[in-house]
């Protein structure tokens, strides 16, 4: 099979991400390289807990006066749902069915996107209140840790976005199937980190 | 080199090697720049040397001094040791299991250029106000508060060049799990395959954590972050824990590899199989795992307490017990063997003492009592210099030789090179030995200059004439380089007559599809049992000869590296800087360099990237003009 076969639902291998010795190569090589972002992660949840309530003296924020757990709690919904979305997308490649996969991955987007919006209010909202990114320790941890974590949501949805508009025309094929299935890889990854910021740093630090 | 005979103009053959993604290529240039910065660095060390040679010597100042050392270390071992085992890996590895090229051929390129850019931009410094002067460790403590831009440089160069290695550690870990030929199975991989592999492991997950570490020292000196800003809440231990997370890691990514280059060398010169080889496959697995469970043996008089010091010394000493296993292995290679003294032999000889009285040093500073007493004297640096030059630097060195006509078809003269072993190891001991007993009567590291008359003014003459000595010797290497590059003769396939593995029983030049027709690998060392069966090609190959798919060239790696060396010039002048010393033209600079980069990975992601195919006529043309003959290769 080569990347100008002509498939229909019945032809469509069942592995169609890992259908090319290419496909396979970006398969592990992307779970790999979600391995070493766990690893980058973990360093900086770390890092979060050892500043987590460390400041000057005298600061006036902590964990438990800063966060809003419902907000926290809308965004984890939305995040939660925008994995589930792109569960969907992955199911209707499967079934060779391209418009439920730009459809779902559309969807995906929207919900990503209106993640990093609440996230972008979120910190207007601190910075507002003078929590801001050199104000303690505390801070500068909480800022890059989930920062960082927005900085990856942000990425993903560029990186969808151009796989939606550039294969638009084109339809699926052994060439951009591995590449939708890695991004969706990567969106559950983002999904999951996010549900550890969510325990570690808003529940731990307004109920623990 | 072996891939092109057609004679082609200085900017077409300039062009090929700034767009190439073949591996063999890409090798090439790995060696090349691993040697620049290996001659740098090693011009450094001879300064601060003779800076050392005599008591209250003004050869370099302080701060001159400092920044030799920071730089010395940082350049061994990011930009130096490492790009040169990538050299051989990347030449080696693909050839090693029967593969056309690695799994990525365009993230091979982008790691090279990565590197590249990042170790160029680093070492601009010395040009722009000051290297970094915060030792390789730059410990946050006092990197913090280092005026100028020194630590930004050391920084953003190693931020960029840190990716580079992250993305061929991927790759290398997916070449392998892949792209091995049918017969090759993992308990049939050649030991530097193995090596390889583990060390590709220990990259994933040990450079993250730098990654991690730098970025919060990037924030804090440019964006007014106080992670280790102690008035704040910060702690800079935090500093200390990524570093070292990834720092002891970095120690065995870099001596795994020569463990690897050594067990192909032995075997084949003792000419006999490897000794125990599941028991090395076992043990570089083992060393790989323990080397992440001992980075706070480096913080022993942090004060984490004995707990904590009580369990990274028994970790630490676990780790001598898979080592010896290899020793012991190596030695029974040579035991009974009908060896042959060639120079890489020698090396791999004159390694196996030295690299054990570095592990034997490692053990004593092991017991944290005893650390207290050696830590931050010469006795440190004794012992890492031991375990680097006696086991990594005698693994490159002699490897450079046992590979040279892999390389570029040539063989190294054999008398220069013993010539050259001998001034070397010589020159070694003399530095390092006796620095053991510098660092017992109490002389610290890292000191620029020291009194006379305490007992340490031989010792330290005596050190420095072992580093001219060290010199001479690459000197002498860099020589026979270019003799033979003059007048050497074409090695051909096997030059050693001895070899063991696949990656010697391609003809040479080595045509860039490196095989044909894939082989299929019968068992342990696939040569040899092609040999001693008699096979002339040397090969028995698992498909017909058909079309091959190669991957395209392309510029685009080399233009996404350049965005990212533009970007951190913005980014070091940038005005939010502790260094006070912005640019009004930083700004832009930065966000030019960026989009550059990502505009170079967006046009990536959107243009289809097919590659080509090789037919079966034009194989037989190359073949043609590259042997002479159709299909044959002797």
């Amino acid at each position: 099979m080569d990347y100008n076969t002509k498939f229909t639902p019945q032809t469509w291998p069942e592995h169609a991400e890992q259908a090319t010795l290419e496909g396979k190569n970006k398969f592990v090589g992307f779970w790999l390289f979600l391995a070493c972002e766990i690893v980058l992660f973990a360093s900086l949840f770390a890092t979060y807990l050892a500043l987590k309530n460390k400041g000057p003296a005298g600061m006036e924020f902590t964990t438990q006066e800063l966060y809003e757990l419902p907000l926290a709690f809308g965004m984890t919904m939305i995040l939660l749902t925008s994995s589930l979305t792109s569960v969907y997308a992955m199911y209707h490649m499967k079934n060779y069915n391209f418009k439920g996969v730009q459809l779902w991955m559309f969807i995906t987007v929207l919900l990503g996107a209106s993640f990093l919006a609440l996230e972008v209010y979120e910190f207007n909202h601190y910075v507002g209140l003078g929590f801001t990114f050199g104000s303690s320790a505390f801070a500068s941890a909480f800022y890059t840790l989930v920062g960082t974590h927005g900085f990856h949501v942000s990425v993903g949805l560029v990186w969808i976005t151009a796989l939606i508009l550039r294969n638009a025309k084109r339809g699926l094929s052994l060439y951009n199937a591995p590449k939708y299935f890695v991004a969706s890889l990567y969106w559950h990854f983002i999904d999951v980190v996010w549900v550890f910021i969510f325990t570690v740093v808003y529940l731990m630090g307004v109920v623990g | 080199m072996s891939s092109s005979v057609k004679k082609k103009g200085f900017g077409a053959t300039v062009w090929d090697y700034l767009t190439t993604v073949d591996h063999k290529k890409i090798a090439v240039m790995y060696l090349l720049g691993g040697t620049l910065f290996f001659v740098i660095a090693g011009l450094e060390a001879v300064l601060m040397r003779i800076q050392l040679m005599y008591p209250e010597n003004d050869f370099v100042s302080a701060g001159t001094f400092n920044q030799l050392l920071t730089m010395h270390g940082t350049t061994m071992l990011f930009l130096a040791a490492m790009p040169l085992l990538f050299a051989f890996m990347n030449m080696i590895v693909p050839l090693q299991i029967g593969a056309r090229d690695v799994a990525f051929p365009f993230l091979n390129s982008l790691g090279f250029w990565l590197f590249f850019l990042g170790g160029l931009f680093l070492h601009l410094s010395f040009f722009m106000g000051g290297a970094p002067d915060a030792g390789w460790t730059s410990y946050a403590s006092l990197s913090l508060y280092s005026p100028g831009h020194g630590v930004d440089f050391y920084v953003l160069g190693l931020q960029v060049s840190g990716a580079g290695t992250l993305i061929s550690g991927i790759n290398f870990l997916v070449t392998i799990i892949n792209m091995r030929a049918p017969g090759m199975t993992f308990m049939r991989m050649p030991l530097f395959t193995w090596t390889t592999f583990v060390t590709s492991a220990l990259i994933l997950f040990g450079f993250p954590p730098l990654t991690a570490g730098l970025i919060l020292l990037l924030f804090d000196r440019m964006f007014s972050a106080k992670f280790f800003d102690v008035m704040y809440g910060g702690n800079t231990i935090i500093w200390e824990h990524l570093f070292w997370i990834f720092g002891h890691p970095e120690v065995y990514i870099l001596v795994l590899p020569a463990f690897g280059l050594f067990s192909e060398i032995i075997p084949t010169f003792s000419r006999k199989r490897l000794f125990g080889y599941s028991s090395m496959v076992f043990a570089t697995i083992l060393i790989g795992f323990l080397g992440f469970m001992v980075w706070a043996h480096h913080m022993f008089t942090v004060g984490l307490g004995p707990t904590a010091n009580a369990i990274f010394a028994v970790a630490t000493m676990a780790i001598a017990v898979p080592t010896g296993m290899k020793v012991f292995n190596w030695l029974l290679t040579v035991w009974g063997g009908s060896i042959k003294v060639t120079t890489p032999m020698l090396y791999a000889l004159g390694f196996i003492p030295s690299f054990v009285a570095g592990g034997v040093t490692g053990i004593m500073q092991a017991t944290a009592p005893l650390d207290y007493q050696l830590h931050d004297s010469y006795f440190i640096v004794a012992h890492f210099h031991y375990v680097i030059v006696g086991g990594i630097v005698l693994g490159l060195l002699g490897s450079t030789h046992f590979y040279w006509p892999l390389f570029f078809n040539r063989m190294l003269n054999e008398t220069l090179g013993k010539i050259t072993f001998w001034i070397f190891f010589i020159g070694f001991h003399m530095t390092f030995f006796l620095q053991h007993f510098l660092g017992l009567m109490g002389m610290p590291r890292r000191v620029f200059t020291y009194m006379p008359d305490q007992g340490w003014d031989l010792f330290n003459f005596i050190s420095t004439i072992g580093a001219f000595l060290m010199s001479a010797g690459v000197i002498l290497l860099v020589l026979n380089v270019i003799i033979t590059a003059i007048k050497g003769e074409p090695a051909g396939n096997d030059p050693w007559g001895d070899t063991r593995t696949l990656e010697w029983a391609i003809p040479q030049p080595i045509p860039f599809y490196n095989f044909r027709q894939t082989p299929l690998v019968r068992g342990l060392d696939p040569y040899w049992i092609e040999k001693q069966e008699g096979n002339k090609e040397g090969m028995v190959y698992a498909e017909p000869l058909g079309d091959i798919h190669m991957p395209n060239n392309s510029i685009v790696p080399f233009v996404m590296s350049l965005g990212l060396f533009i970007a951190s010039f913005g980014a070091l002048y940038s005005p939010l800087g502790v260094a006070d010393d912005s640019r009004t033209w930083a700004i832009p600079v930065l966000v030019i360099g960026l989009v550059i980069t990502f505009g170079s990975m967006i046009y990536r992601s959107l243009k289809d990237d097919h590659g080509y195919y090789v037919t079966v006529a034009e194989i037989e043309a190359l073949e043609e003009e590259l042997y002479g003959k159709k299909g044959g290769n002797k």
